[in-house]
């Protein structure tokens, strides 16, 4: 049998992946995927510790985090079209109303 | 080495590799690809941990409805390759070290914690969990979680709305 750690290190690298994908990539699809990387990674962490603690509340967090990652992503494309249509470019360098 | 750590290894692998593969693919396309293996290798994962009603809709929800959704919005603003400004290489050489240094401080920290030999099953929780079976879960959700679970769906309502208003073509 796998031990808990193994799991949890795992968690830990694909979310910092994910943080480091956040960080670097200038396109704004590509870092709405670097979210649900990470979204992913707590997930794992949530079903290792629902596993080891011989507790179902971790899975029932899981099915709510896929559900919510999946409201969050309809409304994340489509602002994510409305910013392509009046920007006419997917880089978020070019997104800086707000930036002072 | 058991079946169940050969098995951990090789799906292990596949999730940071295909995470590696989001990070260095400059086609926002290949970024995705590389995402929905993270996914399917996710999913063996969690049948690896006992829970078949968890790895069942990682596949149905992420791998097949996120990852469509994702896809078919990257055809459809016709997304090419990424283009590097001055901006981006200042990013690249400030945030490395950075980043490297947060990847290198969690996995001490969590593996200094989880060291081999301090499980958390001896810090009272059952030794040897049997598998999560979806029976339990369900009823789970649907007792305890009700209205959690009811309040979901008042969200996917909301985001519906919201998706439609946003894309909505606006009349000029």
């Amino acid at each position: 049998m796998v031990p808990i750690s193994y799991y949890i290190i795992l968690s830990g690298i694909l979310f910092g992946l994910g943080v480091i994908a956040f960080i670097f990539k200038r396109n704004i699809i590509t870092i709405f995927m670097s979210i649900e990387l990470m979204l992913n990674a707590v997930n794992l962490a949530f079903v290792a510790f629902s596993r080891e603690f011989n507790q179902l509340d971790g899975l029932v967090f899981v099915f709510f985090v896929i559900v919510v990652a999946a409201a969050e992503a309809a409304v994340g494309l489509a602002i994510v079209m409305v910013i392509a249509r009046n920007r006419k470019s997917l880089n978020v360098e070019d997104v800086n109303l707000l930036k002072f | 080495m058991s079946v169940a750590m050969v098995v951990f290894i090789v799906c292990g692998a596949l999730t940071i590799l295909g995470a590696i593969g989001l990070i260095l693919a400059r086609e926002p396309v290949h970024s995705a690809l590389s995402l929905v293996l993270v996914m399917i290798a996710l999913a063996v994962l969690y049948l690896l941990l006992g829970a078949a009603f968890i790895a069942a809709i990682q596949i149905l929800v992420y791998g097949g409805a996120i990852m469509v959704l994702f896809v078919f919005v990257i055809m459809l603003l016709n997304a090419g390759v990424e283009v590097r400004t001055n901006l981006s290489r200042i990013a690249f050489w400030v945030g490395l070290p950075l980043a490297v240094l947060f990847l290198i401080e969690m996995v001490y920290s969590l593996s200094h914690q989880y060291a081999a030999g301090t499980t958390l099953a001896s810090a009272g929780a059952v030794a040897g969990p049997v598998p999560a079976s979806t029976e339990e879960l369900s009823m789970k959700i649907f007792t305890e979680f009700v209205l959690p679970f009811e309040l979901t769906s008042i969200l996917i309502l909301i985001a519906i709305l919201g998706a439609l208003v946003l894309a909505k073509k606006e009349a000029s």
